[in-house]
């Protein structure tokens, strides 16, 4: 009987595990190098860390799965991980609250009920966060990480989404949800009649800014036309734009994005390639005082890694440059295995991938097939000459000749 | 092919029997009184129902079981607030069983939501229905809650272990009643009729559907059962005070027995009676009725400090709690029940064996365990291997579910006179189990009165 994987899991293979730990290693590399150290936080959370206001909103609790642990009598709840953010925000307070400046990477697991079947509900990101006083030079610092981190990758035509919390909330207060301010930003027309009856004020400064990007400074003075009372918002997306300016990065003021985090706090980014939402991020002021009870501003990415593999697609798939080696004994007696497993251990210490017995694949697929045991054969696998009665150093020498 | 309906048991049978009958459907043995789970309709002979207790009914519409169900809405909702499912349709309201899912408070505390947000310290929820609660804590934005669940009697636990009940009452006038203040409506518990949605798009539901679309309803309210009026509160129980749990329902005839033989006089402990908080007459002794299935649950969150309930719940909540603190103090004897694996007479299997090799063999390729005891079940189809298994919840009337909608029930029986009537079979016993004393070994120690009451207790063994 066939067991299949659980429903919005996904398995990786070989080639889709390679890609994977390609763009691990781009993101580490890269955050290495500017600075950053890695963290890991716990799979299992309290429940609570994610349920105070300025966290999680009530819809993504909806869908993180909560369950009693086995001494979870109490009632108290634990959840697999639903956000990154979060638990970096809980151990920063927990372990290293000192109002220093802290950077920290992650490769993390999070998870979420998908019931349209068109999202995993086990993902994974990599993200960065940038804790402490910086400024809005550390949002620019993330945005130009996050843009590096996935020019690395080949993934090109990416686009930069900046938008500011202050304008959400703003909206968001004077639309009354979530869902309708959504549902207004996409352009929904019944929606956008419903609000003309209750708050035509609103709609008329929707209808000015609904379905518009811009770049310029000419369209941020048409946001601060339009919402006067915001001008410190303003400010700050004038300061990071600046910055992104003169770092060459392209971007876009699109204040739709950065709905659905409640604990964002100033500047929104969200990186997308041709439709598809490869990440995002923004400042989080008040999170680590809240679950950390830490007074420490901070800023941070995640970069999504399931979308960065559909973007990146196969042809950018690095292969190994490891040569393979298929030992084959000439007989089981315990000289000729002794041999074998000395040959083996020698080429596998100089770098090579060394199989015996059962093989993992067609022996043409193997670099080079050496049979023997007290000596060995080789044969060429370029010249296809076969070299006999060779002891461990010449079957070395005779590989590194070629390698 | 037959089309398949969910019948309520309980409070909504008496007004569901009157509907069918009076829109002509002629089911027999379909009253409170019938020892029947498949009453059949001369009329519609392609109809096959079966009566659950309303807490299944949704469930089994949910997953494909059957086609057609009536039940309240609060356990449609209960269901697919913790599973959102399209599967389910709510058809029509059948306008009895009127009523509300309040949440409340008790009336002897001033607690109000913004009064518990503001203080911030965890919210404690009790409630027969733990999916709506979480759902309510979540919007409620409380920075942190326990979410206590129940199987009857909520009320019972304010103001003293618990801030909030979410409740099913008639009318706010009833939840005064209860001694409880009605602090916000979270939805309704009015009759439905619902259905499956692959049933309605793939079958013709009509000959059934139709009547009980075209039927005219009046919108009634009916007394709900198992009402326990709260009059008073512990208040400020002293320190040392030793606070006891007894049963309600089937323990409490041999509880009063057991408590007499000890020599201890009950004041308002007779079954039937509504009172939650009997005398005892013992000084520093406090007295709240709740169901034996909750008290594991509440002695290890230190609510009671002793509790009489059964063996089989303290098993079912350490096989869910390995590391919990409660322990069985002392075992009463009498009353002794077995749990069982039971089997229909159809099925070719008498033993645990037997069901082991028919799965191996392929016959059997998944097993549905259907149980009230649900992490008795759960490690007795794990210990067995009887992979791959699905274990089906059930709030009560679990003999109806073999053989249609579950292969293996987990059942307790004193006799196994009830089995042998609904031609069911045992394969094994589990376990016996006795009515017994409980404690939380963490805070035995903390109170002296608690040996006292044990010694007191002791005599009626």
């Amino acid at each position: 009987m066939k067991v299949p994987r659980c429903k919005g899991t996904r398995d990786l293979l070989p080639i889709g595990m390679a890609l994977f730990r390609h763009i691990e290693s781009i993101f580490m590399d890269s955050c290495i190098k500017w600075g950053y150290k890695e963290v890991r936080t716990p799979t299992l959370e309290y429940l609570h860390l994610f349920t105070s206001a300025g966290t999680l909103t009530p819809e993504m609790l909806g869908r993180v799965y909560s369950f009693l642990d086995w001494d979870g009598w109490s009632g108290e709840r634990v959840v697999l991980r639903p956000d990154g953010t979060i638990p970096i925000a809980r151990l920063y307070g927990e372990s290293l609250c000192e109002g220093a400046l802290a950077k920290f990477f992650y490769i993390e697991n999070l998870f979420a009920f998908e019931g349209t079947g068109q999202e995993p509900r086990e993902r994974w990101e990599c993200g960065a966060e940038l804790i402490g006083d910086t400024g809005l030079s550390g949002d620019a610092e993330l945005i130009i990480l996050a843009l590096e981190v996935l020019k690395k990758l080949c993934v090109d035509d990416v686009e930069v989404r900046l938008s500011h919390a202050g304008l959400i909330r703003e909206l968001l207060r004077e639309a009354g949800s979530a869902e309708l301010l959504q549902q207004l930003i996409d352009g929904n027309k019944d929606a956008l009649t419903e609000l003309k009856n209750k708050n035509a004020e609103l709609a008329q400064k929707l209808s000015l800014i609904s379905g518009v990007t811009g770049k310029s400074e000419g369209y941020l003075d048409k946001l601060r036309a339009i919402f006067p009372t915001l001008s410190a918002t303003f400010d700050d997306l004038a300061n990071v734009t600046q910055l992104l300016d003169v770092s060459g990065c392209k971007y876009n003021l699109h204040i739709a994005s950065g709905l659905g985090f409640e604990y964002y706090t100033g500047i929104i980014f969200q990186f997308y390639c041709k439709g598809s939402k490869l990440g995002s991020g923004g400042r989080y002021d008040e999170l680590i005082p809240l679950v950390g009870d830490c007074p420490t501003p901070a800023s941070g990415f995640a970069l999504y890694v399931d979308h960065i593999m559909d973007a990146m697609g196969p042809v950018n798939v690095v292969g190994t440059l490891t040569e393979n080696v298929l030992i084959k004994p000439v007989s089981d007696s315990a000289d000729v295995q002794k041999g074998c497993y000395h040959l083996a251990v020698c080429l596998r210490e100089s770098g090579y991938v060394v199989e015996m017995g059962p093989r993992s694949q067609e022996e043409a697929e193997y670099s080079w097939i050496i049979a023997g045991g007290k000596d060995f054969s080789v044969i060429d696998k370029y010249s296809g000459v076969e070299y006999k009665g060779l002891s461990v150093a010449d079957v070395l020498q005779r590989l590194e000749a070629v390698r | 092919m037959k089309l398949k309906l969910a019948l309520p048991k309980g409070w909504l049978q008496h007004c569901t029997s009157d509907l069918l009958t009076r829109i002509g459907f002629g089911l027999n043995d379909y009253h409170e009184k019938s020892r029947s789970y498949r009453p059949v309709s001369e009329k519609f002979p392609d109809l096959f129902a079966k009566v659950f207790h309303e807490k299944d009914i949704a469930i089994q519409l949910a997953i494909g079981n059957y086609d057609l169900g009536i039940c309240g809405l609060d356990w449609v909702n209960e269901l697919l607030s913790k599973y959102p499912s399209d599967a389910v349709l709510k058809i029509r309201n059948l306008g009895y069983g009127r009523g509300n899912i309040y949440v409340a408070a008790s009336k002897f505390s001033n607690v109000t939501i913004d009064a518990l947000k503001a203080v911030g310290d965890t919210v404690r929820i009790t409630t027969e229905y733990p999916h709506l609660a979480e759902v309510y804590a979540l919007k409620q934005r409380f920075k942190r809650f326990k979410v206590l669940p129940v199987l009857g009697a909520a009320e019972v636990y304010l103001p003293e272990n618990a801030d909030l009940a979410i409740i099913a009452e008639t009318s706010e006038d009833e939840l005064y009643e209860r001694g409880l203040v009605p602090l916000e409506v979270i939805g309704i518990t009015d009759a439905f009729l619902i259905a499956n949605r692959d049933s309605m798009e793939k079958l013709d539901l009509n000959v059934v559907l139709g009547p009980l679309q075209r039927a005219e309803i009046a919108m009634t309210s009916l007394t709900r059962p198992s009402k326990k009026a709260v009059t008073s509160t512990w208040g400020t129980v002293a320190p040392g005070t030793v606070r006891l749990a007894l049963p309600d329902g089937h323990q409490q005839k041999h509880t009063i027995s057991f408590l007499e033989r000890a020599g201890i006089k009950m004041n308002g402990y007779r079954q039937g009676e509504p009172d939650c908080r009997p005398e005892i007459g013992i000084d520093g002794v406090a007295v709240k009725v709740i169901r034996p299935q909750d008290m594991p649950l509440q002695v290890a969150n230190d609510n009671f400090d002793l509790a009489i309930t059964g063996r089989d719940w303290l098993l079912d909540h350490l096989y869910r709690f390995p590391s919990s603190p409660v322990e069985q103090l002392l075992d009463l004897g009498s009353g002794k029940i077995r749990v069982l694996a039971v089997v229909h007479n159809d099925v070719p299997v008498d033993s645990l064996a037997d069901l082991k090799e028919t799965m191996k063999s392929g016959k059997l390729a998944k097993i549905r365990v259907a149980s009230e005891y649900i992490n008795i079940a759960d490690k007795y189809a794990r210990d067995n291997h009887l992979a791959p298994y699905r274990i089906v919840p059930t709030w009560g009337a679990s003999e109806s579910f073999l053989p249609e909608d579950a292969d293996l029930l987990i059942e307790n029986a004193e006799t196994g006179a009830t089995l042998a009537k609904n031609n069911l079979k045992i394969i094994d016993t589990l376990m016996e189990s006795t009515p017994c004393v409980i404690g939380n070994k963490n805070t035995i120690a903390s109170k002296d009165k608690i040996a006292q009451v044990l010694d007191i207790l002791k005599r009626g063994l």
